[in-house]
């Protein structure tokens, strides 16, 4: 007869972390906002408190009228290896954010309204950028409905008090 | 990779705790699981479970919290209730699964 140890129990909630992150999204393209989403998304597992702050073109991500349709671009972008002279023909935008769409879905990443969607009941914070929502003519009616509140940039110093801060 | 005892039986565990050999869960393991992380497990919790378990002998891996909104069918809010700040780690360790590598 072999004597057993009793199993280990795995640490979920080491010493109760107060740990704190926050995203600045300031891009527009559809390229550029899935690294915010991700984090977001991957730190809210983690049971870590998430903001997301949205600013300047980061607005189209919570535009509700552009948050659907975010565009990628090879234009004047050397990753994509293809020769720079083609990437500004015309319908080459529209044709590369079909492309990254198609890959997007294909490993079964949600759209970006699908996305906050997740983000949010997942307990994450959005804040939209008051500077920009002036600069742009925007308010709360413009923006997706689960944006908690247009606040300045004071206030977002304020609550990322003690927080991680990603600038993307 | 261990021989260890949960709830009297000897099962094989990694070195957090995770099972690592699948035909030794049972819902009664899970229940001492659960309980290991501070949860009673209702009929809700075992919906979750279950789904994870089916999913991971179809597909091979552990499902993402998102695969378990969009192919399980449990809204996201709700496996934060009931598997709190981890919901993805939690339900695997109490469903003797590999934690989930998924990104999303």
């Amino acid at each position: 007869m072999t004597l057993t140890m009793e199993a280990p129990v795995p640490v979920f909630e080491d010493k109760a972390t107060d740990r704190k992150l926050a995203i600045i999204c300031s891009k527009g393209s559809l390229d550029m906002a899935y690294p915010g989403l991700v984090l977001a998304n991957a730190a809210l597992g983690e049971g870590i408190e998430t903001h997301l702050f949205f600013t300047f073109w980061g607005f189209d991500m919570i535009n509700k009228e552009t948050m659907g349709h975010l565009q990628f671009t090879p234009l004047g972008n050397p990753a994509t290896h293809m020769p720079p002279m083609l990437m500004g023909l015309p319908g080459m935008t529209s044709f590369a954010t079909h492309m990254m769409k198609k890959q997007i879905e294909g490993i079964d990443i949600p759209g970006v309204p699908e996305f906050l969607e997740m983000i949010t009941d997942a307990g994450g914070h959005l804040w939209a950028c008051r500077m920009s929502a002036d600069m742009m003519h925007i308010d709360e009616t413009d923006l997706y409905d689960r944006v908690e509140g247009i606040i300045s940039a004071t206030d977002f110093i304020e609550l990322s008090e003690g927080a991680q801060t990603i600038f993307i | 990779m261990t021989l260890a005892t949960i709830a009297g039986h000897e099962v094989h565990v990694d070195d957090e705790g995770f099972m690592t050999k699948y035909e030794e869960w049972d819902d009664g393991l899970a229940k001492q699981l659960a309980a290991n992380i501070g949860i009673d497990l209702t009929d809700r919790h075992l919906d979750a479970i279950h789904f994870l378990r089916e999913d991971y002998l179809a597909v091979g891996e552990t499902p993402t919290l998102r695969r378990v909104t969009t192919v399980g069918g449990i809204p996201t809010k709700e496996l934060f209730q009931l598997f709190p700040k981890k919901p993805a780690k939690k339900m695997a360790y109490v469903a003797g699964l590999p934690k989930p590598v998924g990104c999303v």
